[in-house]
């Protein structure tokens, strides 16, 4: 298959996650359409290593895989903190920092 | 056969994204993400990358998924807040917009690589042997830092999810720590009432604004919220 079908599922990909993330409000789903966005450039950064003949863009791909798993962990610890404290899991409600 | 693979990948990859958005029950968009993560890993197999779609099953669609589980079930699935109205339709507009911006790009650059199948296969590509010398020798720096955020995450997240434990009897009847407790401020602020228990906390609190109501009914009791 030639190389811009994929850049065509990863463009798609990239913007159903950007939807999620601006139409849902339970932070664990904004996180999972997070991780949507951060796979669809995971997969333009391998095709266009598949395109180049040269590993450089599946290395990226792991350090963007590295960074996704630190992204979770630190958000599910800040949900399960929210939780613990009886706040609304809800994006909305916790707007104590907006100034 | 590769086509075939290919589109049927990606069906499921897209779908798969279609239904973490829009599924109301997080633990449903959870399953439906490792459904699109697992059919990625297919798609990065035709891409020649073996090391990153077997490091996309094992970590992500193992491990992360997971731990994303264990969170879901132990919030519970909640109930999910509609969002505002506004939001709701400008959302899918902006993606729309983002999606026609982006194959409007794709198909006016007349890159002739993209059209192509990419470059000759070399025996090798893509290999856990190439990957390894690559991060060992080009791309040491990314790694070292890598495996250092990965530390920060890991205490990061120790630290926001620790359990505020409560204190044994004798502690909590110091009189210096019990004349902290008795400062008027607002509840579950994270500070010593937190930490010295949930349950010592709030029975004080229902002594105080006892004792405020009785005092000053006219007055509410300030300081002393929900």
């Amino acid at each position: 298959m030639a190389i811009g079908w994929y850049l065509t599922v990863s463009a798609l990909i990239f913007c159903i996650g950007a939807s999620g993330v601006l139409t849902r409000r339970n932070p664990l789903v904004v996180l999972l359409c997070l991780e949507l966005m951060l796979n669809a450039a995971n997969l333009a950064l391998v095709a266009f290593a598949r395109m180049w003949g040269n590993e450089a863009g599946q290395i990226f791909a792991l350090i963007v895989m590295v960074v996704a798993a630190c992204e979770v962990t630190v958000g599910l610890g800040l949900i399960v903190a929210i939780y613990r404290r009886n706040l609304p899991i809800d994006v909305d409600e916790l707007h104590e920092l907006n100034g | 056969m590769s086509a075939v693979l290919f589109f049927i990948a990606a069906i499921l990859a897209i779908s798969g994204a279609i239904g973490v958005v829009t599924l109301r029950n997080p633990f449903y968009s959870v399953l439906a993400l490792v459904g699109h993560l697992v059919a990625l890993a297919a798609l990065f197999l035709l891409l020649r990358a073996e090391f990153v779609a077997a490091a996309q099953v094992v970590v992500y669609a193992g491990a992360v998924m997971v731990l994303y589980v264990f969170v879901v079930a132990y919030v519970g699935g909640g109930e999910e807040y509609a969002a505002g109205a506004a939001l709701r339709i400008l959302g899918p507009l902006f993606a729309l917009a983002l999606a026609v911006e982006l194959c409007i790009a794709m198909l006016g650059t007349g890159l002739s690589g993209i059209s192509g199948k990419g470059a000759p296969y070399v025996l090798g590509f893509g290999t856990p042997r190439q990957i390894g010398r690559l991060f060992l020798t080009d791309y040491l720096f990314p790694f070292e830092a890598a495996s250092l955020l990965l530390l920060v995450a890991a205490i990061g997240a120790v630290v926001l999810a620790r359990r505020r434990r409560g204190l044994d009897e004798e502690e909590a009847a110091d009189p210096d720590f019990q004349r902290r407790l008795h400062q008027r401020r607002p509840t579950f602020t994270g500070t010593m009432a937190e930490g010295a228990g949930l349950r010592v906390a709030i029975e004080e609190i229902e002594q105080v604004r006892a004792a405020v109501t009785e005092n000053a009914p006219s007055r509410p009791p300030t300081g002393v919220t929900e």
